[in-house]
């Protein structure tokens, strides 16, 4: 029990010294999102929206203006960015027949670039048969078990991801937008009360860096507003795509607390939340970042 | 791991004599050989691209000799000076013996 | 057996000795060369000079795993005078080689770029060899942040 009480305050200590860390920062101020535009094969991305009226922050940025010039450029061109292998494997995956049923994607959904337009953006949408909000990826699942008769991929799979990156690409440059309120309502103000709840060892919540510390550094790192307009993304730090879920899971294990399940309720109510934070901001599917 | 799949990026059609840039990636996890699996704490074994070359009309132009340190998904830009219309090819070899390659061609002139 | 106060005094003097000494045989068998003795063999001991060659790399990395880098060396790229290959090096590395690029009277510049992974902050250095037999080197420091985060 002794251990414990000495523990506890050690976790309160690095989380105040962490804090205090911020703060220092604060005041040298490198500061805020860079200025440069996002501009990929002539199209232009928008990169910040002001916020929405009951939004607590001014102006929403894409995580792509607080990167620095090394780790942009990588997304200034579609060739230059790594996410697009695994397009291209989507893309493949689009067309291959799976399951018993002897379908693929393509049998039903015809032409991504038409049947897919906008998908990316409207993640998570209600889902009247499940009488929940569904992620993307929940959505591929569904299709595959009960329209192709095909196993469900694992949600951090290569096929999964390439398939996320494949139909998000299709809505890129199309504006984030998650409906929120009739029987969202009440998964939006589950994923708000996770947004605002303190956790963990270090005892912090998204708010305490994504709204409250965006723009300053945390030691080394120049902290985002946490948006996912760019998911899946691919990391320097994963050296592949990753899913929103995982990098969720990052973060709170940053702060030394249990991660939700992946795929679970509570990631896809934070999801919906985080989502509808970033309205407006373009989808920048696959994104890249460090 | 995906199947690994080169891209390249080779203008269609150039002058005669003209400097052209191409750029290649592949898809390819580069294991480094410095990693432990995290469940048995053995190290993972290196495999990893050691071999790029990139020919024109069956002449060498360009390679490298790969180690471990190039990252994940190897990315190489380089520029060719090229005389004829003709076909580039690009191969890529791996630790286990693979080799990855694919061609494109360029149109020079008219 | 009985262990004495002393002995096990004695006993861990002998293990932080043997740790002393571990790390210092170990590096040169598990490293093996250094950036220094990489450049050697390159050039043959013969001495690179600086200018012709520049390197860019970015100030900072936000990450080690995928850093951008390039060079260019001056030269007219004919069949007489060319560049033949550039050694690429990263000094604080576990093992320092990069990568090592062959060019070719077809290549029109001596021009590259790839993505390399940086352990932590550090040196890279380029190594023009040109067809005469002289040789050129730049080096540029990058600094590699190690997140407080990150996920």
């Amino acid at each position: 029990m002794g251990m414990r009480v000495i523990s506890s305050t050690a976790a309160k200590l690095v989380a105040a010294a962490g804090l205090a860390a911020v703060a220092a920062y604060a005041t040298v101020a490198l500061a805020g999102p860079n200025d440069n535009e996002l501009v990929v094969e002539g199209q232009k991305f928008v990169t910040d929206v002001p916020g929405a009226k009951d939004s607590p922050i001014e102006t929403v940025y894409s995580g792509w203006r607080f990167r620095n010039e090394a780790t942009q450029a990588m997304q200034l061109d579609d060739f230059d960015n790594p996410g697009f292998t695994s397009v291209e494997t989507g893309e493949q995956l689009w067309s291959t027949v799976d399951g018993e049923a002897g379908k693929s994607c393509a049998s039903c959904h015809n032409d991504a670039a038409e049947s897919m337009k906008g998908v990316r953006a409207q993640m998570p949408k209600w889902n009247e048969a499940a009488g929940k909000p569904l992620t993307l990826e929940h959505t591929i699942n569904n299709c595959r078990t009960q329209n192709m008769k095909a196993k469900p991929w694992k949600w951090e799979s290569n096929q999964m991801l390439s398939m996320t990156a494949f139909i998000g690409l299709q809505s890129r440059g199309m504006p984030v937008n998650v409906k929120t309120d009739g029987p969202m309502k009440a998964w939006y103000d589950k994923g708000k009360e996770i947004y605002y709840t303190r956790v963990g060892q270090l005892d912090m919540a998204c708010s305490g860096c994504h709204e409250n510390n965006y723009g300053k550094m945390i030691r080394a790192d120049h902290l985002s507003q946490g948006q996912i307009n760019g998911f899946p993304t691919y990391r320097s730090k994963w050296q592949k795509l990753g899913s929103i879920h995982r990098r969720f899971k990052g973060c709170m294990k940053n702060i030394r607390a249990v991660p939700h399940k992946v795929g679970g309720d509570e990631f896809t109510a934070l999801e919906l939340y985080v989502a509808s934070r970033g309205q407006g901001l373009s989808v920048e599917t696959p994104a890249v970042r460090n | 791991m995906a199947k690994v799949k080169p891209r390249v990026k080779v203008p269609r059609k150039a002058e005669a004599g003209e400097v052209i840039t191409i750029k290649t990636l592949i898809n390819h996890k580069m294991e480094s050989g410095f990693r432990k699996d995290k469940k048995t704490g053995e190290v993972i074994p290196q495999k990893i691209i050691n071999k790029f070359t990139a020919e024109f009309n069956g002449k060498p132009v360009f390679s490298a000799d790969v180690r471990p340190a190039v990252s994940a998904n190897p990315y190489f830009q380089f520029k060719v000076k090229v005389p004829e219309s003709g076909t580039f090819k690009f191969t890529w070899v791996d630790d286990d013996g693979s080799t990855y390659s694919t061609e494109k061609k360029i149109k020079v002139g008219g | 057996m009985r262990v004495t106060r002393r002995q096990a005094l004695g006993l861990g003097a002998g293990a932080t000795a043997v740790l002393i000494a571990g790390p210092l045989v170990a590096p040169a068998i598990a490293k093996g060369q250094t950036a220094d003795d990489a450049i050697k063999a390159f050039t043959g001991g013969a001495e690179a000079k600086s200018g012709k060659i520049s390197l860019s790399t970015p100030e900072i990395a936000e990450n080690g795993n995928t850093v951008p880098v390039s060079f260019d060396v001056e030269s007219p790229m004919t069949t007489d005078n060319h560049v033949q290959s550039v050694l690429v090096l990263a000094d604080g590395n576990p093992r320092p080689g990069v990568a090592t690029f062959h060019f070719s009277d077809m290549s029109g510049e001596a021009s590259a770029s790839t993505r390399i992974r940086l352990a932590k902050t550090q040196n890279v250095i380029a190594v023009a060899k040109m067809s005469d037999g002289s040789y050129f080197m730049d080096k540029r420091l990058v600094k590699v942040t190690i997140g407080g985060c990150g996920g």
